[in-house]
């Protein structure tokens, strides 16, 4: 089981980082949205996944017994999830407004933070980016 | 054990003051909340910082839970300090942004931003638990988009897209890197880590130490990771800038520290190596950058990197002196960097830019602002009898200690570009006069906001004068941070538990 959520995993990063390399931003934040997610699942598998032994304590034991799946990464993706999730939420309206400020979504064309050489001095420009 | 009380306070109240001035944001109250919010968590600061002095590393365990199950909070010399500096600079800023700040913004929730912003600073800075760490660190991102695009300025957008999308991955780097470790060693708390640490494979430890360099390497802004700090922090409000300069980065520097001297020290000569070549690049680049720079905050952002490497530096050769270095330099740097945000603040203010070649004359009309951007200045640099010097001082002599010349050349050499830069600074804005024939003087601020403006930029230069004054005190506490960071023990201790240890 760890096996085959692992090679998940990779297979989630590969694709996210084919993504993450593309200049459209939109597709930049869909990289990162898998990237996370791989992230999730590989806090989560960390924790064992092991279907066969129900993590019940015994009476008078004081801890499950050997084998069972942990079950604060579990506790601890769902943090992630939740916290990504308003990220991604803020992401997703920063891009959008950015597109309707700036008209485009390729990063190579947002140069009015990073001016190229030789435009910053133009006081039209730096005024209208004020 | 006394002070368990004290330890979540420095993250409660800034919340606490947040909800305030949320709740008072149309009105001027909630300007006046946030600082006096400050001001209260500042001397809460202080009062650990002195418990911490008197009785070593304090812990509290959050919701009563016992040590490596619970949530730990812990202050040891360097956290009490970094909680210290924090309040220092989160007051420095709140009482500028009395005036910087305008009612649109106000109302837009400033304060409330600012202050859970300081609340995840102060989370991240007293956590002793790996995935709380990360839950601060995100606080501080998400309060931090907010501030850096908060009045949606064109130039804000483009800045908090490269700066927001940057942020994220390496904030998921880190919590693959917790979920790596969790896997490997079954705790999260990092008192326990420590002591789990050399007993697993150190090659696997090593592969999640460089997981863990790359995710807090983009937050300090080293050498190849650095690009969204400069796209960045020029666009905000001069409030917001100053603060990021001062605190954003150095978490990520604090994280780096803590984490490689407590948990990753398996493999040092691996591990530092890398550090010290990233540490030497950050210096030069940063410096470099710099020196093409026309904007009076872009230069000083991209200073905000150089110095950076001084501080991995310090981490990086890890003796008992170069730690004491890393740790002055990190309380020396926040001071030195908030206030020159700050002073150009003030030169736009007055001269009606950033951009050097639209401004001049400031020496002519405000030479008590002239005044005051020379000593943060000057302290960057290095110059005796500065707190820059002595931070300096003592990274040059621990890299020749060990022999490092190269190092040891770096530094200075990178120490000499910064006069460079400053004194473009020093001849574009103040000496030079102004292209539009007028000479910007304080006097065109009304009295109670150039009160405002100018006592925190006198307090912080004060402070740096001072600590170049009587570096004496400052260094035997950097010195017992270093010791603390160096040997673990009475950390693991208070977190643990005497008995623990014995086992």
């Amino acid at each position: 089981m760890e096996v085959f959520v692992a090679i998940m995993v990779g297979a989630l990063v590969t694709a996210s980082v084919y993504l993450m390399l593309a200049r459209n931003v939109l597709r930049f934040l869909f990289g990162l949205v898998l990237l996370s997610n791989a992230a999730n699942l590989l806090i989560f598998s960390a924790g064992g996944l092991t279907p066969e032994a129900p993590p019940l304590i015994a009476p008078g034991a004081d801890l499950p017994p050997a084998g069972v799946a942990n079950a604060l990464p579990q506790a601890l993706v769902l943090t992630a999830i939740v916290i990504g999730f308003g990220l991604f939420a803020f992401a997703l309206v920063l891009i959008y407004r950015g597109y309707q400020n700036l008209g485009t979504l390729d990063s190579d064309e947002m140069r009015l933070a990073e001016p190229r050489e030789g435009e910053a001095a133009d006081p039209l420009r730096s005024a209208e980016a004020r | 054990m006394s002070a368990t009380w004290l330890l979540p306070l420095p993250i409660v109240l800034p919340f606490a003051t947040a909800v305030l001035a949320f709740l008072f944001r149309r009105g001027p109250e909630g300007r006046w909340i946030s600082v006096f919010g400050s001001a209260v968590t500042l001397f809460l600061g202080v009062l650990l910082l002195i418990e911490v002095l008197s009785y070593g590393p304090q812990a509290a365990q959050m919701g009563e839970w016992p040590a490596p199950f619970g949530i730990t909070l812990v202050a040891d010399t360097l956290s009490a300090v970094m909680v210290v500096i924090t309040g220092i600079t989160g007051l420095a800023v709140a009482v500028y942004a009395v005036a910087e700040i305008d009612g649109d913004m106000e109302e837009l929730g400033y304060h409330a931003l600012f202050q859970v912003l300081i609340a995840g600073v102060s989370g991240a800075f007293l956590t002793g638990d790996l995935f709380n760490l990360y839950v601060w660190f995100e606080v501080m991102l998400i309060s931090s988009f907010g501030l850096l695009v908060l009045g949606g300025k064109r130039v804000q957008l483009d800045a908090g897209i490269k700066y927001v999308t940057l942020n994220l991955v390496s904030t998921i780097l880190f919590l693959s890197g917790i979920g790596l470790l969790y896997g490997t060693t079954g705790t999260l708390n990092l008192a326990d880590l420590s002591r789990i640490a050399p007993t697993v494979d150190p090659g696997l430890m090593t592969v999640i130490a460089m997981m863990f360099m790359v995710g807090f390497g983009v937050k300090a802004a080293v050498f190849p990771l650095f690009f969204w700090l400069p796209a960045s922090y020029h666009t905000p409000s001069f409030a917001v800038s100053a603060v990021f300069a001062g605190l954003l980065t150095k978490v990520g520097v604090y994280a780096m520290m803590r984490m490689f001297t407590l948990v990753f020290t398996q493999d040092i000569a691996f591990t530092h190596t890398i550090l010290l070549w990233v540490a030497c690049l950050t210096m030069v680049t940063g410096v470099l950058g710099a020196a093409a720079q026309t904007d009076f905050r872009r230069i000083l952002s991209f200073h905000i990197i150089s110095q950076i490497g001084y501080m991995v530096l310090g981490l990086a050769l890890m003796t008992p002196l170069a730690l004491m270095g890393g740790v002055f330099y990190l309380v020396h740097h926040i001071i030195v960097k908030a206030n020159l945000f700050l002073v150009s603040g003030v030169a736009n203010r007055i001269a009606g830019a950033t951009e050097l070649g639209h401004i001049g004359g400031l020496y002519k009309g405000a030479p008590l602002l002239a005044f005051l951007f020379l000593i943060p200045a000057f302290s960057l640099a290095g110059f005796p009898p500065l707190s820059g010097f002595w931070a300096k001082y003592v990274l040059v002599k621990a890299s020749m200690d060990l022999q490092l010349w190269v190092v040891a050349f770096t530094a200075l050499a990178v120490g000499l570009m910064t006069i460079y830069s400053m004194t473009k600074i020093w001849g574009q804005a103040f000496w030079k006069p102004h292209p539009g024939g007028t000479v910007p003087s304080l006097s065109t601020l009304r009295p109670g906001e150039r009160m405002a403006l100018l006592t925190p930029i006198g307090a912080l230069a004060l402070m740096t004068v001072l600590i170049g004054l009587f570096p004496e005190p400052f260094v035997l506490v950097a010195e017992r941070a270093a010791g603390e960071l160096l040997d673990p023990s009475a950390y693991i201790a208070a977190v643990l538990g005497e008995e623990e240890i014995l086992q």
